[in-house]
């Protein structure tokens, strides 16, 4: 009895002797040093940023109020809100929503259930791939060309149609890549389970593989919402106003939209551009309002994200149901 | 039965439809009376994909109300058959069938059949419990909905029967709207059943049906077979010999050749008989290898 276990007294601490010796993963240690260096690098210029902005706006809220929201542009500092900047970029959001949305959606279930495996279709989704790539300018081009000049008579030449109807197709490549690669995520069993009990294969999307696919896809058209609502470039070259925007009385909603305009990222461009004198009543400069309009636009993208994520629980606890 | 097979695609009934022969052509032979029909006969299958040949020169009947177990090692192509039968196969796209699955005499691959048609008269249960993420009730009810049945009193009296034919009910009754994710491997695998049988098939095919499931759930499956094999045709693949000779009528042992010169495997039919035949006096050295555990 006394050996076996003075034995195992022994064999205990030569166990631990060698299970606690031996060097240390040093180099994966530095190894995740450094990545939390990096991620804390990123993080702190992001914080920086969004300090200085938020910080610089807060006077612009108080002396202004709601009147800064509710305010046409103008040449004073004093007056100037962005309305309109709001009013043109909400209408953007809407024609994404309304054009890129289904046309997105629909091409990428056709390239992922329907679409042979051909060359042809191996092309096509290299070029969709190319086209999400695109610099953001050279669909501002395409806007001009096609649908300020060629389609003025629809359109009305320099007008939000034009720019929403641009920034749909730029979009279009990014939802229909993430339609496509949600819609791949599917575990092709719900394929199959749907046809083993006689659906077509419309059937078989329609009930199993889009509801499935839901999340990823809403995940993938409010990211692209967001790019659409930030895009200053395209918008630049349609021809939005930087200055100060005039608004005839008596005009319809299909005057407006086919009317002169402007967009949030248009007025914070216009504003930096704004010699930087303060007002005379409120002391604020158009620096200070742009940092303001910063924060207008950001919570405009923070809301439609947070849309999106409870859209997407909400899909998610009914796939888990 | 061959109209309502190719009813969707076919409205001019003077076309001649060349897979109809007669009805069973092998009936008469030495066979006798007593067997019953055949539901399917294949005559020289090969399957493709893409230029890989998975399987070649398949030549065997089906017979009504059987039990018919295909075994063999992995890769020898007997899930490749039996998903010819139903054409899932169409769901890949390069998959490729030739020679002639004939299901009653119609030819499954013709031009003219409906696939949709095809799996709706046979149902199948997959190698992994497939459950849709919905409700209990929602999953055996689907299959009827597509098949046009709508009144809600009918939908129910379907999924309470399936349910009991799978023997299911009494574990679910009181939880029909729960989902069909939150039951256990082996509900889920009968669920699937009953989704299968829900729609009125007249032949199940199952695609090695208890691989992940525990012995418990396995005999569950097993004992539900032989209780419904009545009223259907049952074709099952499984790598459990033990499975083959307790619950099938008739097993088809598969293989795997290598091709010396292209070092490529293709599964071959080597050997179909009666179960107690294939387990003591199989016809094959190869068969015989595998069923005593020497696999060669």
């Amino acid at each position: 009895m006394a050996v076996t276990s003075s034995i195992r007294e022994s064999s205990a601490s030569v166990v631990r002797a060698s299970l606690t010796s031996g060097k240390r993963d040093v180099k994966g240690m530095l190894f995740a040093a450094m990545l939390l260096l990096c991620l804390l690098t990123a993080m702190f210029t992001l914080t920086i940023l969004l300090w200085d902005v938020i910080v610089q706006s807060i006077p612009v809220f108080q002396k202004r109020g709601s009147g800064f929201l509710t305010n046409d542009l103008a040449s004073s500092p004093d007056k100037a809100g962005v309305s309109q900047g709001i009013w043109g970029s909400l209408v953007i959001a809407a024609f994404v929503v309304i054009i890129a949305f289904p046309v997105g959606i629909a091409a990428g279930v056709y390239l992922e259930e329907y679409a042979k495996p051909t060359r042809l279709t191996s092309f096509i989704q290299l070029n969709i791939r190319n086209l999400a790539g695109v610099p953001s300018v050279v669909y501002g081009i395409l806007g001009l060309i096609v649908f300020v000049q060629a389609l003025e008579p629809i359109t009305g030449g320099r007008s939000v149609i034009a720019a929403g109807i641009t920034l749909a197709l730029l979009v279009l490549p990014i939802i229909i890549i993430t339609t496509a690669e949600s819609i791949r995520a599917v575990p092709n069993g719900l394929r199959e389970a749907g046809f083993g009990v006689g659906g077509t294969r419309w059937e078989t999307t329609r009930d199993h593989v889009l509801p499935y696919a839901a999340p990823g896809i809403l995940t993938g058209t409010m990211l692209a919402v967001a790019r659409a609502l930030g895009e200053a470039a395209p918008l630049l070259l349609i021809g939005a106003i930087t200055g100060r925007l005039a608004e005839p009385p008596g005009q319809t909603f299909w005057e407006q939209l086919q009317g002169k305009f402007t967009a949030m990222p248009i007025i914070i461009y216009g504003w930096a551009n704004e010699v930087n004198k303060p007002g005379k009543i409120t002391g604020l400069t158009f620096e200070d309002l742009n940092s303001a309009a910063i924060v207008v636009l950001l919570v405009m993208v923070l809301v439609l994200n947070a849309a999106a994520i409870l859209l997407r629980n909400r899909f998610e606890k009914r796939r888990q149901s | 039965m061959n109209d309502h097979l190719t009813s969707m695609t076919n409205d001019s009934t003077s076309v001649p439809n060349p897979s109809v022969k007669e009805q069973n052509p092998m009936s008469a032979d030495a066979a006798g009376a007593t067997q019953p029909p055949y539901v399917f006969s294949t005559t020289d299958v090969a399957v493709y994909y893409g230029d890989f040949r998975a399987v070649r020169d398949v030549n065997l009947q089906i017979r009504q109300h059987e039990i018919t177990a295909f075994i063999g090692p992995s890769g020898c192509g007997k899930s490749t058959v039996l998903r010819c039968f139903n054409r899932m196969n169409d769901l890949i796209q390069s998959a490729r069938v030739e020679g002639s699955v004939e299901y009653h005499g119609v030819d499954l691959y013709d031009p003219q059949v409906n696939a949709v048609e095809v799996r709706r008269r046979i149902g199948m249960v997959f190698q992994k419990a497939n459950p849709f993420p919905k409700s209990i009730y929602d999953n055996v009810a689907y299959g009827p909905k597509l098949s046009g049945v709508k009144k809600k009193s009918d939908l129910d009296d379907i999924v309470e029967r399936s349910l009991k034919r799978a023997a299911l009910w009494d574990e679910v009754k009181d939880r029909l709207k729960a989902s069909g994710l939150g039951l256990s491997g082996g509900q889920q695998q009968r669920l699937c059943i009953a989704r299968a049988v829900a729609v009125d098939p007249e032949v199940l095919l199952m695609d090695e049906p208890c691989s992940a499931l525990d012995p418990i759930a396995t005999a569950r499956i097993e004992d539900l077979m032989q209780e419904i094999k009545d009223e259907y045709t049952i074709v099952i693949v499984t790598h459990n010999m033990q499975q083959a000779a307790r619950v099938s009528d008739r097993v088809a042992f598969f293989t795997t050749e290598v091709n010396t010169e292209s070092d490529r495997r293709t599964g071959v039919l080597v050997e179909y008989d009666e179960t107690g035949k294939i387990f003591s006096t199989p016809g094959d050295d190869r068969t015989e290898a595998y069923v005593t555990g020497r696999f060669g």
